[in-house]
């Protein structure tokens, strides 16, 4: 690799970055009336993780989450009021479970989530049937068990905006989040 | 029908409201006087508020107490305030009877007038009297006596002893809404958990924004202790919280994902569900001993328990047949059966303080209804109807349904309706918020105020 290509990409990943700041508006805690509350729990991002695609910066580092993300793909996507996997979720899950046998340390935690059309605690059981759909989908591929964990978001944490068919579709799916083993 | 005798099956149950929070407003008789009351006719549901002329009180924030009075009786749909500006008598003082024709000229079928009258200790006397100009005669009088700074819990006090009097059944407006306030876009929400009276002043964050807040409730035996969820990127939480203390517990660590808490209404015990293995079933456990027992062990979906008021029985919602629908069993998981029985999708019931309802969500034909139902399944009645709206939670006493209304693609408010399906509104708390929860009375009301009284007493 020569200083020109080492330049390039570093110009790429100042675009990315950038890109990546672009779209995370900042939300401005609306109509506090009253005193602040005291602190109630770790704090982390509440925006969904949607990964930052990078175009053909060259390769994601084998091995990386971004691997995972951008060569394997990290969601699956489910028809309205169904948890069994579609037949064309398959090949990706496949690639999951092969990429999780190739990087054997690595954990994972199944995120399972729900379009907005349902009530709210319902909801949450429909994304766990979800999580555990994917989850088992994994297991029988060969992974082991114990490396699988899951959590359910129900319609808490939608990736697409608006009340639509097209937005519900995206919103009803189950991501293979990576929890440790692998570096960004 | 006569309103009171319509609401009079409610008043024995609603009675048993919980128990003082704080009791720092004293109350005290000033003239017992054995009451009558005006008729309201309820015609099939269709229903002429009752004219009531709220003078603005005398003294310090006494026309501030009057108009919100004047404010909860109009929300509630059984009160038409008249406007002050069309009053004949003025400079009507706690020292007087009102000049009777000067407010039936006006139609004024009660009349509602009072003062504020500081004491040496500090605090304030707020004395009123409820008159029936038509027969002439007192309803009702009554002084409660509290710091200044409470001006505000006074005048909801008043407004019940008004409720109570003129309806024959129990309050309301002394209450709190606990709910999740919401900010920032679909994508990136902010949500916390926050309290509000039930007019929709005071609101307080009790929470950061830095979890997901679900499913708040109240204790129903210590209006102080509420309970929610707490959902975080890798865990979901349980907290028992206390409202005057501020402390904070997490109900334990399970084997799986909790959801949908739900207090006893004894408080002795919390049903909420875990979800093993994809399966979500209803557990109940008991607080004292921490002791946890599995009620459900089918395995569809299982979750949303609600106790009844007598704590026998859990109604909760099941997708065990096909698509999700309510059924009961009795308080250790026995006797299984389901009560709803129309199409649709059945979630989110909640037992009502009467004991005699239970409101639901129901999904059918794209939309979503609020709806109530005998415990039996019998009797179904939708009161309101939207694209989007879910969770109901009671009104202290049984009359008032608060849940969640969204717009396509827009923000979720909290509303209310009445069991009729008559009143449905905007609650007073107008900012973005879902899943309310109402308190118990935050207080015991004063007795012999009106409640089951008959509607002749008033011997003008």
């Amino acid at each position: 690799m020569n200083a020109s290509t080492l330049i390039r990409l570093a110009a790429v990943g100042v675009a990315v970055t950038s890109l990546a700041a672009c779209t995370k508006p900042k939300v401005e805690p609306a109509v506090p009336t009253e005193t602040p509350p005291p602190a109630t729990g770790p704090q982390y991002p509440t925006a969904p993780s949607t990964p930052v695609t990078g175009g053909n910066v060259g390769a994601a580092a084998p091995g990386s989450e971004q691997d995972f993300v951008v060569n394997v793909g990290d969601r699956v996507y489910f028809d309205l009021d169904s948890y069994s996997v579609r037949a064309e979720a398959q090949p990706r899950l496949d690639a999951q479970a092969a990429w999780l046998a190739r990087y054997p340390q690595v954990t994972v935690r199944i995120e399972g989530n729900a379009d907005e059309r349902g009530t709210r605690e319902y909801n949450l059981a429909l994304g766990a049937r979800r999580a555990e759909a994917v989850r088992s989908y994994l297991i029988s591929r060969g992974v082991a068990a114990a490396r699988i964990d899951t959590i359910s978001f129900g319609k808490e944490r939608p990736i697409a905006e608006g009340s639509n068919e097209s937005a519900w579709a995206q919103n009803r799916n189950g991501r293979t989040a990576i929890v440790s083993g692998a570096p960004r | 029908m006569r309103l009171n005798r319509f609401l009079a099956s409610a008043a024995a149950l609603a009675l048993t409201a919980p128990l003082a929070l704080g009791g720092s407003v004293q109350a005290q008789s000033m003239a017992p006087s054995s009451a009558p009351m005006q008729d309201v006719v309820v015609d099939e549901g269709v229903l002429r508020p009752l004219q009531i002329a709220v003078v603005p009180f005398t003294g310090q924030n006494g026309s501030q107490i009057s108009s919100v009075i004047s404010g909860n009786l109009k929300r509630s749909g059984f009160f038409d305030p008249l406007n002050p500006a069309s009053f004949v008598e003025t400079g009507l003082t706690l020292a007087n009877a009102p000049n009777f024709p000067q407010w039936t000229s006006i139609g004024a079928q009660a009349v509602l007038y009072g003062g504020v009258t500081p004491r040496a200790d500090g605090r304030i006397d707020v004395g009123f009297r409820l008159y029936d100009p038509y027969r002439q005669c007192q309803l009702v009088s009554y002084q409660f006596t509290a710091t200044s700074e409470q001006w505000r819990r006074i005048a909801h006090k008043i407004s019940d002893v008004v409720y109570q009097r003129l309806t024959g059944e129990a309050g309301f407006f002394d209450s709190r809404v606990l709910f999740v306030s919401e900010s920032g876009t679909q994508l990136n929400k902010l949500s916390r958990l926050t309290i509000v009276d039930q007019d929709g002043y005071n609101p307080v964050f009790l929470t950061q924004g830095d979890e997901v807040i679900m499913s708040p409730r109240f204790s129903a035996s210590n209006p102080d202790e509420v309970t929610y969820v707490a959902l975080g990127k890798d865990y979901s939480r349980i907290y028992l919280y206390n409202l005057s203390t501020g402390r904070r517990e997490s109900l334990g660590e399970f084997d799986g994902q909790v959801l949908a808490p739900r207090f006893s209404n004894d408080g002795t015990k919390m049903a909420f569900s875990i979800i093993r293995h994809g399966n979500t079933d209803v557990y109940v456990m008991n607080l004292r001993s921490r002791q946890l027992s599995r009620l459900t062990t089918d395995p569809g979906i299982d979750t949303s328990p609600s106790f009844s008021p007598d704590g026998n029985q859990i109604v909760f919602t099941s997708d065990r047949s096909g698509s999700a629908r309510l059924y009961t069993m009795r308080a250790d998981g026995s006797g299984q059966r389901p009560i709803s029985r129309g199409g649709g999708i059945y979630t989110a019931p909640a037992w009502s303080p009467r004991g005699d309802l239970i409101a639901f969500t129901k999904q059918q034909g794209g939309r979503f209804h609020i709806g109530v139902m005998k415990s039996d399944g019998t009797g179904e009645r939708i009161l309101s109807s939207s694209y989007f709206e879910e969770g109901p939670s009671w009104a202290p006493n049984g009359r008032y349904i608060a849940f969640a209304r969204q717009s396509p693609g827009g923000d979720t408010r909290l509303w209310t309706v009445d069991l009729s399906g008559r009143v449905v509104s905007q609650a007073g708390y107008d900012g973005r918020g879902s899943d309310p929860a109402w308190s118990g009375l935050l207080d015991a009301p004063p007795v012999n105020l009106g409640i089951g009284q008959g509607p002749d007493s008033c011997s003008a």
